[in-house]
């Protein structure tokens, strides 16, 4: 067999089968399109910022560098877990507790010459516009919401009309939302498409369970635990700072846990489940991850050279029944807090307590801020910081609405996680 | 506190955390299905002509990748190909010091990198040398081959796989497009399919049995409670009570219809306390919004009853699978009771701990009297056929639990169209092709690249020739256009053609060679559809998937 195979160098290089790709009109592509030397070219001296070294950064570093980009670089502020090992294939056991963005970085210029890949350790929100400036496009593999929408509006803010080049294509991926087999790839051009602030209420948060049925009547395993690690730990361990990662602590919490669930009859609290429950794990594998950073990479690729169109805007995919996807284009709203210039409309009960208020907008789809201030034009209604100003305006916690607040008033709400200002306008129920 | 619980229980072992976030989609049963299985992925079966070396393979080798990372027990790669530059630009298994060398064995050696728990076996070899050994084929449990390969190679390995009831996928990954279809046994059932938590309650609310008519009558007037006692009733309790009441002022009959059903849940409504400082109550909330979803008569799925119905669950044999002699007992049961057995889970609602914990004893207990009913049945069906080994009580467990869920794919043969196409495929893709825009048409492009490979590859004279051949292209095209008509002569309208025209184009853009980043999305996928078959778990294709990359879309068509 071997005397019919073809020696190596026959063939003409490296870059072969994508080269072929961008050589030639497509279908598809736009008909001003001019293929060859030239796109070539842009494709190599884009600078690309891949933020995350996870589950999905690990591959689209990959893919990136194997698509014949050769100026990445990556951000995570995140090191090696033992965990990790079953999909994020750059580290290895050797690896755990070393920085992943590091290490992923090497490992892919390792592998493929001729790529720079340069790791920052750290959080995203280090670094400023200039610093973001220099990318051509960024692209997301996270799995926080609250990053995602701090990198969204930076980027929104960035964007400058009499500049073109400050428009920046952020492509976002993520298989977080929803268990295991599912996804979503979307693409934003940031003040021109439907941003991710936009899309906020696509992706509601988990309800979470009301503090009385865990302090009082737990029905469930997960109550039992939640018991345990808001409750017990507090009580007999408020001097330890709870680390999720510390082996004893969630030992603690579980036996706590299961004590508390044979007291009141209920079966079920496992090792497996305090930890899932302790620190909110969402399964992952592989194979999901490998389909969304494609995804992404794909969107990449296509606005670096035009060989293509990219995707308008979001498709989203879902593999327990066959395989599934559902490409459309999310809508840009006039109301959203970071790219539209209304404020967004907000049922609200008017003989609800500002307190209670402020703790339901953790949980309203719509908003999801975990430590909001806010006021209207006229007056602070709650304010954390500074702590004079927090002791003022506590005791607005306990009045209603309707005390503070006129039907259809606008208020601006401030959360420490984010830059900008929401706008809501409060309708009574 | 916690002292009276010994230090064993305190941490999961070193395998179970690194696999902790695919335990907890497929649990332990799904694992060890993964590590009792050794995946056979044929990457090129020889070169595709003199101008090319041969499938890139890229896609094959990913979707390892996506089985080595979650713990298959092994994999075999068979790739007669040496590593060449261009290999080294897609394939992120290979490295500078691979060139040269044989490409079955460099992959091999940096996939098995990846786990130390997984074996890895690499030949390079013909596959078709390799099947003269009656024992090569056996120690695997699923065959992937990469695409475009050899006709007379690929219908070798899907006959002998069917004869061996091993599930074969078939990928292509060519530029930015992307096709497989997957060959299962003639019958593939699944008991644990994993539907949406929601669609899987089953309350038996207009058919409770004595135990839970029991207790609701145990609850006595409601009236008289006091307010927290009113608030924290189940909802499932509510709801038993108020229907109760109904019947009696509706001639003994349970709301039927949409407009009954929202009377009854005004009904409902009027029933809750709003004199209290919360001004309603929360539990009468959870049994208002329920009504629509849960007060309904059993009624058996038809996907369910044409499993009752199939030869295999009516004939029993000492050699029937475990599947149709639990499916048969479970007829039965249905047969005798017109409902299937109680899955025995309860949603999470409004009540006081002893309550909920009450109640879920009431939905548990019954749950596992219908087991061993079921189990007796079984038993009895195993003394009859005379069968050696007992099945698991487990395994009737997880049956009953999932019965109004279980699913049995019917296996199809990898879809060709060629002369001898059966009448139903010609006719499905035919069907495909009438929606506008259809992906169908890159199926169609696929079908095409095969042939003209095939040709090359067997006809001595044209082995000098390219795959993008333009000769080679349009007589394939113009043959298999006239194959769809074979049995429907209506023409094929303009846009389809077009349609057909533009994915060729965009197949024939890449001459046959591989993106590493759709390779990498398709190498997801077809891992996808593997574990769902290998765990039998999850619902797998049936039976062939097509991916767009240049427009961000995905089809599946039953070929």
């Amino acid at each position: 067999m071997a005397t019919s195979v073809i020696s190596p160098s026959r063939n003409k290089g490296r870059w072969n089968h994508l080269h072929k790709v961008l050589s030639k009109p497509g279908p598809f592509s736009d008909k001003d399109w001019v293929p060859g030397q030239d796109t070539i070219s842009a494709l190599e001296s884009s600078k690309i910022l891949v933020i995350g070294a996870g589950g999905l950064g690990c591959e689209i570093l990959k893919n990136l560098a194997l698509s014949g980009f050769k100026d990445i670089h990556v951000i995570d502020m995140d090191t090696i877990d033992i965990s990790n090992l079953n999909r994020q294939f750059l580290f290895r056991q050797a690896d755990i507790g070393k920085p992943k963005a590091e290490v992923a970085a090497a490992f892919v210029e390792r592998r493929v010459k001729g790529v720079k890949i340069t790791p920052y350790v750290g959080k995203i929100q280090d670094k400023d516009e200039d610093y973001y400036m220099q990318f051509k496009i960024i692209i997301c593999g996270l799995d926080s919401i609250e990053a995602r929408r701090w990198i969204n509006s930076t980027l929104v803010g960035m964007v400058d009309l009499e500049n073109p080049e400050s428009l920046k294509p952020l492509i976002d991926g993520g298989t977080e939302v929803k268990l295991g087999f599912k996804g979503q790839a979307r693409v934003i051009l940031p003040t021109l498409s439907s941003c991710i602030e936009c899309q906020l209420d696509m992706h509601a948060p988990r309800p979470a369970v009301p503090l009385c049925t865990i302090a009082t009547i737990p029905r469930q395993p997960q109550h039992c635990i939640e018991w345990a690690h808001q409750i017990a730990w507090q009580e007999k361990r408020k001097d330890d700072t709870f680390d999720s990662d510390d082996m004893e602590h969630i030992s603690w919490i579980y036996n706590t846990a299961l004590e508390r669930s044979h007291q009141f009859h209920i079966h079920g609290v496992t090792f497996q489940m305090t930890q899932g429950v302790v620190k909110n794990i969402i399964p992952a594998i592989a194979s999901t991850n490998a389909v969304i950073a494609a995804s992404t990479t794909s969107e990449v690729l296509k606005i670096a050279t035009s060989c293509n169109p990219y995707l308008e805007n979001y498709m989203m995919y879902a593999g327990e029944e066959g395989v599934y996807t559902y490409t459309f284009e999310a809508e840009k709203k006039a109301d959203c807090p970071v790219c539209g210039n209304l404020a967004r409309n907000m049922n609200v009960d008017a003989n609800m307590t500002l307190g209670d208020f402020i703790d339901s907008l953790g949980e309203k789809a719509e908003a999801q801020l975990k430590k909001p201030s806010m006021r209207t034009e006229e007056k602070t209604l709650y304010q954390r910081f500074p702590p004079q100003l927090e002791e003022h305006t506590r005791p607005n916690l306990q009045l209603k609405l309707r005390e503070l607040v006129e039907d259809g008033q606008e208020i601006a709400v401030s959360d420490p996680a984010y830059t900008i200002d929401f706008r809501f306008r409060l309708h009574f129920k | 506190m916690t002292d009276s619980f010994p230090a064993a229980l305190s941490g999961p072992t070193s395998k179970e955390r690194k696999y902790d976030r695919q335990l907890r989609l497929w649990a332990a049963t799904g694992q060890q299905a993964l590590e009792d299985a050794r995946v056979l992925l044929v990457n090129s079966d020889g070169p595709l002509g003199s101008s090319s070396t041969g499938v890139v393979g890229a896609a094959g080798v990913e979707t390892l990748k996506n089985l080595v990372l979650p713990g298959i027990g092994g994999f075999t790669i068979v790739d007669q190909a040496i590593v060449t530059e261009a290999d080294l630009g897609v394939n992120f298994f290979l490295e500078e010091e691979s060139l040269g060398k044989s490409r079955a064995d460099e992959t091999c050696r940096l996939l098995r990198e990846l786990n130390p728990d997984v074996q890895g076996y690499s030949y390079s070899k013909s596959i078709t040398d390799l099947l003269t050994d009656p024992n090569f084929l056996p120690r695997h449990k699923l065959v992937i081959i990469s695409g475009p390969t050899k006709r007379s190679t690929l219908d070798l390995l899907s006959q002998k796989a069917q004869e061996l009831e091993i599930p074969v996928l078939y990928i292509h990954s060519v530029g930015f497009c992307v096709t497989f279809s997957l060959q299962l046994p003639a019958e593939f059932p699944i008991v644990e399919t994993h539907p949406d938590p929601e669609s899987t309650q089953d309350l038996r609310l207009l058919n409770p049995w004595p135990e839970l008519t029991a207790a609701v009558s145990s609850l006595g007037d409601l009236e008289s409670m006091d307010d927290h006692q009113h608030g924290h009733i189940p909802y499932i309790f509510l709801l038993l009570r108020f229907l109760e009441q109904w019947k009696q002022s509706h001639g003994g009959k349970a709301p039927e219809n949409y407009k009954e059903k929202t009377e009854f849940r005004e009904f409902v409504h009027s029933k809750a306390r709003t004199s209290n400082p919360e001004g309603g109550e929360e539990n009468f909330d959870e049994a208002v919004a329920a009504v629509l979803k849960t007060v309904s008569p059993f009624s058996l799925r038809g996907s369910i009853r044409d499993i009752f119905e199939m030869p295999q669950c009516q004939q029993l044999s000492a050699g029937s699978a475990d599947f149709w002699v639990i499916a048969s007992a479970i007829r039965t049961f249905y047969n005798a009771h017109g409902v299937l057995p109680l899955p025995g889970s309860l949603p999470d609602m409004k009540a006081q701990s002893a309550d909920y914990v009450a109640l879920q004893n009431i939905y548990k207990s019954k749950a596992r009297k219908d087991v061993e009913e079921v189990t007796a049945t079984i038993r009895q069906l195993e003394t009859t056929l005379g069968r050696a080994t007992a099945i698991l009580e487990r395994e009737v467990e997880v049956f009953c639990k999932n019965a109004a869920h279980i699913k049995v794919v019917r296996g199809r043969q990898i879809p060709q169209i060629r002369s001898d196409s059966d009448a139903a495929l010609l006719k499905s893709v035919r069907s495909g092709l009438q929606m506008p825009e259809s992906l169908t048409s890159i199926f169609i492009a696929c079908q095409i690249l095969d042939a003209v490979v095939d040709e090359i590859q067997s006809t001595p004279a044209l082995n000098e020739r390219s795959v993008d051949d333009e000769g080679l292209w349009m007589a394939h095209k113009e043959r298999i256009l006239a194959l769809l008509l074979r049995d429907d002569s209506t023409p094929i309208d303009e846009d389809t053609l077009e349609n057909i025209d533009n994915a060729i184009q965009e197949v024939r853009r890449a001459e046959g060679g591989e993106l590493h980043n759709i390779s990498s999305l398709a190498g997801g996928l077809v891992a996808q559809e593997s574990l769902k078959v290998l765990t039998r778990q999850y619902v797998p294709l049936d039976n062939t998937c097509v991916f767009d990359g240049a427009r961000s879309r995905s089809e599946m068509y039953r070929l």
